[in-house]
């Protein structure tokens, strides 16, 4: 091939590259833009594609009328739910893997938990929670979410387990660790980017949840999501309003994906390698 | 004193059962080598050994006490896995700390305990970096490594070498042997290979199918097999199985193709009519000078290796190899004559396969 055809394909990928991050990128930035504009600005037409300021009255009303509470309590939900998660469901695959607890089948049922549509199930664990009190508790959603993520958690960890030789495990058992120092020392770093992985999804999973969290709150742990969906209105929506929490919703989303981004690349490549 | 004992251990997996009844005394300081065909329950005693696999029968005591029950790391055994077992997200370093931290040693300790063995193997020098980042026999050496600072009662190796190549393995079993009697501890090593087990072993256990087959000195089990069993699994060329019949009432023995040895001190006893089975060793063999000669062979195939020369023959079906005189003047489809060691040589039953 000659210097001038590479360079062309070269041209072409970055071209294709740039189309396809604008086309995901460009609803997250006109959030952005809409958060920031005035709402002349927003109800503009021809649309205004830069706004021609930096206002953050949106911003400002959300935290004077403890709107952003709402992402503070996706956040902890989210995060609690996934490090509870992850802890039962790693220590319960490893069980699966090492001691076949279960035998073949558990795994299998486990993960067909997670093919239950939510909506089946929605309204019996409503009148469960009632009965229960843990209606818009944090409690309540922990353990909702927890449970949810729980075969998803078991399924991945599964299979990242396997992969790890049986006698590394071995070895550290005769230099000298219980099963449970193993479980810390080796299984755990041994399936490191795996873990890490899974708990992003896991993360986003509970963050992006709309449905249990319309359910099951009311004004104490609303979550964001939800949060949101009360901006828009039967008379008038509040677009500056939706930009600014939508956007408060979105960049926690960012950094963690971001700060995880080589465990997730790793993850699931090791995950696709196995098949 | 730390002796190892073994009391008729069973071991099953579901159905298979894979060590049968094994007993085994095993004294302080001993190198003890477990031999046999792939899959004849060395890695499995070894491990049950380890409390790595539950045996399913009998006994194991160390230093007078059963060690049945305890958790591997309540045995203060070292093992040395076949894949190495390395940590690869530990340094070299770190990954000889292991055991040690495990055992909770100060960081002084650690520090002159992995400082020592390094330098004892040699790899000093890279410390610091990851096992991906070394040579199979580097890795091998920190694996090594890692089993010796533990100062444990007891060193188990499971095939250590056979992930090396053909070069770095005989370096390494002389580096073993070394290390045994610089440390002077005991050591149970596991293989598949004879040399490696004649090499190494100041015990030889040869294991089939779960049974121990013949114990001891790797020159007893070579010259005084129980069977043909022991006896064609030592020894490379394989030892040669002839057919033999006795010689009317004679002290000779007449060979497939009709010919007659009969230069025996004590004829092998026949039974009525019946055929022995005859060990000839491809050494047991030379060239003959003069009027020594106890047969002649048609040489269908040569091989010279330099040191030796092996030459390869067909007595009435039955293959036989001579390891023979490199300068020796045989060639391919020419006749030669050779005699043959007889002292040396053992007889079979032919129905049992146990020497007589
Ligand atoms: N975990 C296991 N489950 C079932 N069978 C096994 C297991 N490990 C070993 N075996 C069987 O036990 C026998 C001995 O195996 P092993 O001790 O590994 O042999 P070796 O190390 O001598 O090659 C073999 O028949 C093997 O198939
Ligand atoms: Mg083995």
């Amino acid at each position: 091939m000659t210097r001038g055809a590479k360079g062309w394909r070269l041209a072409a990928r970055l071209a294709c590259a740039l189309a396809v991050a604008t086309l995901f990128l460009f609803p997250i930035y006109w959030l952005a833009a809409i958060s920031i504009k005035t709402p002349e600005e927003i109800f503009a037409y021809p649309p205004v594609w830069i706004p021609s300021g930096f206002r953050l009255d949106g911003y400002v009303t959300l935290f004077r009328d403890g709107d952003a509470w709402a992402v503070w309590n996706s956040l902890v939900t989210a995060g609690i739910s996934t490090v509870l998660a992850m802890v039962i469901g790693f220590i319960a695959a490893y069980s699966i893997v090492r001691y076949r607890t279960g035998g073949d089948h558990l795994a299998i049922w486990i993960i067909s938990q997670r093919m239950i549509p939510p909506i089946c199930v929605a309204f019996p664990i409503f009148l469960l929670f009632v009965s229960l009190r843990i209606v818009d508790t944090y409690t309540g959603l922990v353990m909702l979410y927890t449970a949810f993520n729980l075969p998803y958690v078991i399924w991945m960890m599964r299979g990242f387990i396997q992969e790890i030789p049986l006698e590394l495990e071995q070895s550290a058992l005769v230099d000298g660790l219980s099963r449970w120092a193993v479980l810390w020392k080796v299984v755990l770093p041994m399936s490191r980017a795996g873990f890490f992985a899974t708990a992003v999804f896991t993360f986003i999973f509970a963050w992006n949840d709309f449905l249990f969290a319309l359910i099951l709150t009311r004004s104490d742990v609303i979550t964001y999501p939800v949060q949101v969906t009360g901006y828009f209105g039967s008379q008038s929506t509040f677009w500056s309003k939706i930009g600014a929490m939508s956007m408060l919703g979105v960049l926690p989303m960012i950094f963690v994906v971001g700060t995880m981004q080589r465990f997730i690349v790793r993850g699931f490549s090791m995950g696709a390698v196995k098949g | 004193m730390p002796n190892l004992q073994l009391s008729s251990v069973d071991k099953f997996y579901g159905d298979v059962h894979a060590v049968k009844g094994v007993s085994l005394e095993v004294p302080e300081g001993e190198f003890i080598v477990l031999v046999g065909p792939s899959g004849c329950g060395k890695s499995t005693l070894l491990r049950s050994i380890a409390g790595l696999e539950e045996i399913s029968g009998g006994d194991i005591s160390l230093g007078g006490r059963s060690i049945v029950g305890l958790a591997p790391r309540d045995r203060n055994i070292a093992m040395v896995f076949q894949s190495y077992a390395l940590y690869p997200y530990l340094s070299v370093y770190e990954n000889i700390a292991f055991g040690l931290r495990a055992r909770k040693f100060s960081e002084s300790e650690i520090e002159r305990q992995v400082g020592w063995a390094s330098e004892l193997l040699a790899i000093g020098d890279f410390l610091q970096r990851f096992p991906r980042e070394l040579s199979g026999g580097q890795r091998q050496r920190v694996a090594i490594g890692r089993a010796i600072v533990r100062e444990a009662d007891l060193f188990l190796l499971d095939e250590p070498l056979s992930n090396l190549d053909a070069k770095l393995r005989d370096g390494m079993r002389e580096e073993i042997k070394r290390l045994h009697r610089q440390l002077g501890k005991t050591f149970i090593y596991v293989t598949h290979d004879q040399i490696e087990a004649m090499t190494l072993a100041e015990r030889i256990v040869l294991l089939r199918d779960g049974v121990v087959e013949q114990e001891g000195a790797p020159l007893e089990l070579f010259e005084r097999p129980r069977n043909r069993f022991v006896a064609g699994f030592l020894g490379s060329p394989s030892m040669n199985f002839i057919e033999v019949e006795q010689d009317g009432d004679g002290p000779g023995i007449r060979l497939p193709d009709g010919q007659i040895i009969d230069k025996f001190e004590f004829a092998p006893e026949f039974p009525d009519g019946g055929k022995l089975v005859w060990g000839v060793r491809p050494e047991h063999f030379s060239v003959a000078s003069g009027s020594s000669a106890d047969m002649e062979a048609l040489i269908e195939v040569v091989q010279p290796t330099g040191s030796r020369t092996f030459g390869s023959f067909t007595l009435s079906g039955t293959h036989v190899v001579a390891e023979l005189d490199a300068r020796a003047q045989i060639a391919a489809d020419q006749k030669a004559s050779l005699s043959i060691d007889v002292e040396r040589t053992t007889f079979f039953s032919a129905e049992t396969g146990e020497a007589c």
